[in-house]
């Protein structure tokens, strides 16, 4: 939506007479006292770019949520919502600023494209998304569980994915585990 | 060691080329925890056809290795080349946990991540779940609160000395650092009735008031305070072992910590005065008068130098606090946030009511979402809720400073002696119960 509008210019939309403040060619939601950015998949990593070259240099953090059975938040009209939702907080030293990207990721189709490259520090952060989420962070260098082992089967956060009921697995060879 | 105001030397071309040199791989082992171990002890000539190329594991028991960390070093001789942190061995899915638990019990929850320094996480936690329901904690509470940190932030640097001393072989330094946190474990211990795990900020203000005696309490644990840490000084900074040991050993620019998102004192030691209890201060921090101590070098001797100093700091502010705490409620007014006091609820039918709901379905909080940060001992610690308008947060995330600093460890260690490996890992001090969540 209003994707082509030009670098914060504020544009018309046509569902309603508000102006949509506009960066970067993504619209600005004021979630909580923080500035939030819904870009698309395609748009997500160009933006995190322009911002780290505005001077929002850390990533302090990126998680997934699973919004299975709370499909109700704000995202600008015209934006899907997605199955799951990647929230990044970004952090600008200088200006002591905050800001807020979040990005829609389809349950059926669980990609996203890493942030490796931008941030370095998002590494373990998506490796703990991954573990726990499910979501495919495409160009990864190292892609692999982190909090889980290796061996697990599933993704423990997903809200599908009931309390209590997995079976602890061991990895002792069965002879010790008699 | 100097307190500076605010120097950005930091600019976007030092950045990008930080960048580059942590993305290029030459410090970040990348191999799964299957192949590291099947690949132990395996070794490869080295590309000049000198020594050996060597996986190693180490730890996850291991005296220096604070808990559970798991270190895969490839080793090139002597010399690390590149390493990888194995963690998850704590992992008990707390972040689950919380989503199962109200909000009224989700500091017990938390409360056991960060063990060392348990009511930063609570703080964090219920500063969000404050900013969900749009209210604000009454100003002795916030003074409690803040009070209550600066003397967890002292245990748990006291912490920090005891093991880092531990870990290279100052065993007196070990017993000095332990008796130290004893005494200000009592304290916490006298108002909050545990040692650790306090569950004592909750959502809405605190557990409790101070207790009866808690001024005469906490002046006899932080008065002698100053005298030790000039013996911490006398036994360790200007020791010619212990400065040869740490000094130059596992350096960092402010540029990649800022890359790799670490902060706290590994940010502060390469001269990057960032703080935010100064620079996006929360609760009172903006009243007391305190300095952000920075290092010169970024290695693990200004690393251990700020903590240090920053005990002193927490020590100032504890003073000035014992001077302004203010009377007045310890907990908000609101009956549908803070159960009624005791003696009411045998009076009043109403006051009966809101002590049932709370404490059987918990009080419901606004959908939406809220991210806060707070400075623990290690860095940014923040909580992000998603609240669904229920009782229960629908998801909850703890952005652990621990888990994000290890991440620097490939970086420290790159280049540097096995031996000092241990040195590192202790500097950057990681508490793996947060770390694993």
């Amino acid at each position: 939506m209003n994707d082509d509008q030009g670098e914060a210019t504020p544009g018309d939309h046509p569902d309603a007479d508000v102006e949509v403040e506009m960066l970067h060619g993504v619209p600005v939601l004021h979630s909580g006292d923080q500035v939030t950015l819904p870009p698309s998949r395609e748009e997500y990593v160009e933006l995190l770019e322009r911002l780290r070259e505005q001077g929002f240099w850390v990533c302090v953090d990126l998680c997934a949520v699973d919004y299975l059975t709370h499909p109700g938040r704000t995202l600008p009209p015209g934006m899907e919502a997605g199955r799951f939702e990647v929230v990044v907080g970004l952090l600008s030293p200088e200006r002591r600023e905050r800001i807020r990207v979040r990005v829609q990721v389809p349950g059926e189709d669980p990609r996203l494209d890493s942030i490796v490259r931008v941030h370095p520090g998002a590494d373990v952060h998506e490796r703990e998304a991954w573990d726990l989420f499910g979501i495919d962070f495409e160009g990864h260098p190292d892609l692999s569980r982190i909090l889980l082992p290796d061996e697990w089967v599933g993704h423990p956060l997903r809200k599908d994915s009931p309390v209590g009921s997995i079976p602890v697995q061991f990895k002792a060879p069965q002879e010790l585990r008699r | 060691m100097s307190t500076t105001e605010r120097d950005s030397v930091t600019d976007l071309a030092a950045l990008d080329a930080a960048r580059v040199r942590l993305n290029s791989d030459e410090a970040v082992l990348r191999m799964s925890q299957t192949e590291a171990e099947e690949a132990e002890g395996y070794r490869a000539p080295t590309q000049e056809g000198l020594g050996e190329r060597m996986i190693m594991n180490m730890g996850p028991q291991h005296p220096s290795t604070h808990g559970v960390l798991r270190l895969v070093l490839e080793l090139d001789g002597e010399t690390i080349t590149r390493s990888k942190p194995v963690i998850g061995y704590l992992h008990t899915g707390m972040e689950r946990t919380g989503e199962e638990l109200t909000y009224l019990q989700g500091p017990t929850n938390v409360t056991r991540m960060d063990y060392a320094s348990p009511l930063f996480t609570e703080l964090a936690f219920s500063l969000a779940t404050e900013s969900l329901l749009g209210i604000e904690v009454p100003e002795r509470a916030q003074w409690i609160r803040m009070l209550m940190c600066e003397v967890n932030r002292l245990s748990s640097h006291m912490l920090f000395m005891a093991t880092n001393g531990m870990d290279l072989g100052a065993v007196s330094m070990m017993l000095y650092g332990w008796r130290e946190r004893e005494e200000l474990l009592r304290f916490l211990e006298a108002v909050t009735g545990l040692r650790m795990n306090h569950n004592y900020i909750r959502p809405g203000g605190v557990a409790a008031d101070l207790p009866d005696g808690w001024r005469d309490h906490l002046l006899r644990a932080i008065d002698p305070l100053p005298e030790r840490l000039e013996e911490f000084d006398t036994l360790m900074t200007g020791q010619p072992i212990w400065q040869n040991r740490l000094q130059g050993v596992g350096a960092i620019t402010t540029e990649e910590c800022y890359s790799l998102g670490v902060t706290g004192p590994i940010l502060r030691s390469t001269g990057a005065a960032w703080d935010l209890r100064r620079d996006m201060p929360y609760l009172r921090y903006e009243e007391v008068d305190f300095d952000v101590l920075v290092g010169s070098f970024g290695d693990s001797f200004d690393r251990y130098a700020i903590r240090l100093g920053e005990m002193r700091e927490s020590i100032r502010i504890i003073r000035q606090i014992l001077d302004r705490m203010p009377s007045g409620d310890y907990r908000i007014q609101d009956k549908k946030v803070t159960p009624p006091p005791r003696a009411r609820i045998d009076e009043s039918m109403e006051a009966l009511i809101h002590h049932f709901k709370i404490f059987t379905e918990g009080f419901k909080v606004p959908a939406g979402e809220a991210y806060v940060p707070v400075e623990s001992p290690r860095g940014e610690l923040g909580c992000y809720i998603v609240s669904d308008g229920s009782a229960h947060p629908y998801r909850m995330h703890i952005r652990g400073p621990s888990f994000v600093n290890l991440q620097s460890l490939p970086h420290l260690m790159h280049g540097g002696f096995l031996a000092d490996a241990v040195a590192v890992i202790s500097s950057v001090d990681p508490i793996m119960g947060e770390v694993d969540r």
